[in-house]
């Protein structure tokens, strides 16, 4: 089944990530993958962002019961739009002197930073969509990974997009 | 301004909201609003289990409309109280429930008689508030009543810390709501409603599914005068019985599992289905893929958008408040005189329902009331008789439940109160008790079951405390009835753990203080219940019925029509 990117503003108020996370789970709804944080600009409210996957009724319906919940103030469906999604990941690599040019040269094709170094291994953050984050990870595992953190997707709707989206699918079609 | 505690600010916020009555149960953490309620002209009834509070609330709420307010402690209070607001919950029972809560220094300490209140009733409430400031308390008050009963109605939780309760603040009630995230919809979107009354102008056999939800709205006259005005047949719910007069040819009675095979037959040949309130619940449609086959259209009216699609994808939705949506429907039909020429098709339609009807009555008019044993049939003629069949019905949940409604002739809507989505056994006698406060004039008779009844029987003590006038009908049969009929049908007739003892209701009544009678005969029937329907009070009828008497027809659980099984 699809995955599918929502965003969620909700009050900012305690409880209302269990109320979200709540509706998923009496519902059999899945989430893979979750993002919370207060609105940089209005302390007053929250955006949660997440991926879930499911056909078109079952996201309706999450649509719907998203909107019934009082706490929830807005619900964003990025199905219909082009987005800007990104994610973070810091990855921990082994290196040796054989495998430290190798890397840096990954490193910088994927425009990534070395975050802290040490004597056997080296922290690199990437950011990106999903895809890039894939790539890179798929690039470095030979390499070794000795440790992976990586965050949820965030996203936004394009500020033109309606416009070049409708365009872009008539092209397409 | 003078300071009041928030103890004190709760009862003045349910003043001004205009609560007549709580329904509750005083413990630790709540002693600081009960000593506030004590100064208050508010009615107050002491329950004997906080589910009964919860039930007495939701009778008040069917019948007044407005929502039924609920007190109770931390802890066990508050847990004895989850099954009533689930059941709210499922049957859209606007409720507020404040309950006492340990101290906000003691929360997440495992305290004495502490337990997550908010965490547990999160998914059966439509929101519900901890409360961690004096200051928030009035708004918090006003928002839940609102929530309660704007919209779709349902329950609302406010969880007090005693400290709360105790710390001061200067009283204001707020005089209207800022909810970004509530806003219910409550005028249909005018293009859709036009669409609708074109699929019925372009349908031959229109049929309307009526749900609780034109009771919540208040819509029972708009719905009438729509069926009447097209001629077009309403076939109802569980909960939407009585929103059609029953005496009205119109009026096809309750469908799904127990409907009568011509209720049923209509829904299988319509053409385009209206549902008006209704959910698509699966004791409705039994299979999903089999329900209303040849309905071109389904039209379908809810102020909850998300009943609409979640189980039957529908072509017509339309998202308002029933009673608003009707009127515009109404408005539109009229502005339609060409639909005026459909009415001749759709009078043959209704009059062929009519046909099936006759085909296969519910129950055979035969010698029941000649036979030695009760028949519940003849209980339910006598009930009627009696009361001229003007009265409030709260059931229990089984048998009981689906001969009454299946057979008892609802005239009015709010007359029925019963546990549709949840099928709590024990709420009948509280929310018949909450139903007598609501309206103390009208006759409220309790029909329940031998199994249901002692599931909340305590409740009896709260009845004879406040001298509440109900009459319960016991149909007494030594089983869990319904569940006896689905192991004789679907189990070989293995009735694992389903037959009951039961205690002398009649000593049991007069224990209590309330009168007691016992029928065992037919004979008796006529006579007894009119002497326990004199009789002034609380009265306990104990009516003995054989075991082996079945709710016919039915529908098998998952399955459709063709499988319908006939006594």
């Amino acid at each position: 089944m699809p995955s599918h990117t929502i965003s969620v503003l909700v009050e900012n108020e305690f409880g209302v990530l269990s109320r979200v996370a709540g509706l998923f789970s009496s519902r059999g709804f899945n989430i893979e993958s979750l993002t919370v944080n207060e609105d940089p600009q209005d302390p007053t409210v929250s955006r949660i962002v997440l991926v879930t996957s499911g056909d078109d009724q079952i996201l309706e319906q999450i649509n719907k019961q998203l909107n019934k919940l009082v706490s929830v103030i807005k619900v964003t469906d990025f199905k219909e739009v082009d987005t800007v999604d990104r994610e973070l990941v810091m990855v921990k690599i082994a290196v040796d002197e054989r495998t430290r040019t190798e890397l840096d040269s990954i490193v910088h094709a994927f425009r990534a930073h070395v975050v802290d170094i040490g004597p056997r291994s080296v922290t690199v953050e990437v950011t990106g969509d999903t895809g890039k984050i894939k790539a890179f990870i798929a690039l470095v595992r030979p390499l070794g990974i000795k440790e992976m953190v990586r965050t949820g997707k965030i996203a936004m709707a394009r500020s033109v997009q309606l416009e070049s989206n409708h365009n872009h699918r008539h092209v397409r079609e | 301004m003078k300071k009041l505690t928030g103890a004190q600010i709760v009862i003045e916020s349910l003043i001004a909201e205009g609560v007549d009555v709580i329904f509750g149960y005083p413990g630790g953490a709540i002693l600081p609003t009960y000593d506030a309620l004590l100064d208050s002209k508010i009615r107050h009834v002491l329950v004997r289990h906080e589910q009964g509070a919860t039930h007495m609330a939701e009778g008040y709420a069917r019948v007044s409309g407005r929502p039924g307010v609920v007190i109770v402690t931390s802890g066990p209070g508050a847990t004895n109280a989850v099954t009533g607001i689930a059941d709210a919950y499922m049957d859209s029972t606007p409720m507020v429930v404040i309950s006492g809560q340990v101290g906000t220094s003691l929360i997440g300490n495992d305290a004495f008689q502490e337990v997550d209140f908010v965490g547990i009733t999160r998914p059966c409430t439509k929101h519900n508030y901890l409360v961690k400031d004096v200051r928030d308390v009035a708004r918090i008050v006003k928002e839940a009543f609102y929530i309660a009963g704007t919209g779709r109605p349902g329950p609302v939780v406010i969880d007090m810390p005693k400290d709360v309760q105790q710390a001061e603040h200067p009283f204001s009630y707020p005089n209207k709501v800022d909810l970004r995230g509530f806003k219910p919809t409550i005028r249909g979107n005018p293009r859709q409603i036009e669409r609708a009354v074109e699929a019925i102008e372009q349908s031959e056999k229109p049929l309307l599914y009526v749900g609780g939800g034109v009771q919540w709205s208040g819509a029972a006259a708009e719905l009438t005068a729509l069926a009447r005005g097209l001629g077009i047949p309403v076939t109802e719910t569980l909960m939407g019985l009585g929103s059609v007069p029953a005496s009205d040819s119109l009026c096809l009675g309750m469908l799904g599992m127990h409907g009568s095979y011509g209720t049923n037959t209509a829904v299988c040949n319509t053409d385009c289905l209206i549902a008006v309130g209704a959910r698509f619940d699966d004791r409705v449609t039994g299979r999903i893929a089999d329900f209303a086959p040849n309905a071109r259209s389904i039209i379908h009216v809810d102020i909850d958008p998300s009943s609409i699609s979640k189980n039957v994808k529908v072509d017509v939705p339309i998202v308002g408040d029933i009673k608003a949506v009707l009127t515009d429907m109404l408005d539109a039909v009229r502005a339609r005189e060409s639909i005026g020429k459909r009415k001749a098709v759709w009078a043959k339609w209704h009059q062929q329902i009519l046909e099936w009807k006759r085909e296969r009555p519910l129950y055979e008019n035969g010698n029941h009331k000649e036979r030695d044993s009760v028949s519940p049939l003849h209980v339910i003629e006598e009930m009627h008789r009696l009361t001229k069949g003007d009265c409030i019905i709260a059931t229990d949940v089984g048998q009981h439940q689906m001969w009454i409604a299946q057979l008892f002739p609802f005239e009015r809507p709010r007359s029925l109160l019963t546990s549709g989505g949840l099928g709590t056994m024990g709420y009948g006698l509280p929310a018949g008790i909450g139903a007598k406060f609501a309206a103390p004039d009208r006759k409220v008779i309790v029909v329940t079951g031998d199994g249901s009844i002692q599931m909340n029987i305590q409740e009896l003590g709260t009845a004879v405390q406040y001298g509440v006038d109900v009459k319960v009908v016991i149909l007494n049969n030594y089983f869990l009835g319904m569940v006896r009929q689905w192991q004789e049908r679907f189990y070989q007739e293995r009735y694992s753990y389903s037959a009951m003892s039961v205690p002398n209701f009649v000593k049991l009544a007069d224990a209590y203080g309330a009168k007691g009678f016992r029928i065992e005969k037919s004979k008796e029937l006529a006579a007894t219940m009119k002497e326990a329907f004199a009789t002034p009070g609380p009265v306990l009828i104990d009516i003995v019925i054989p075991k082996e008497e079945a709710v016919m027809p039915m529908i098998p659980p998952g399955g459709s029509m063709s499988e319908m099984l006939f006594a």
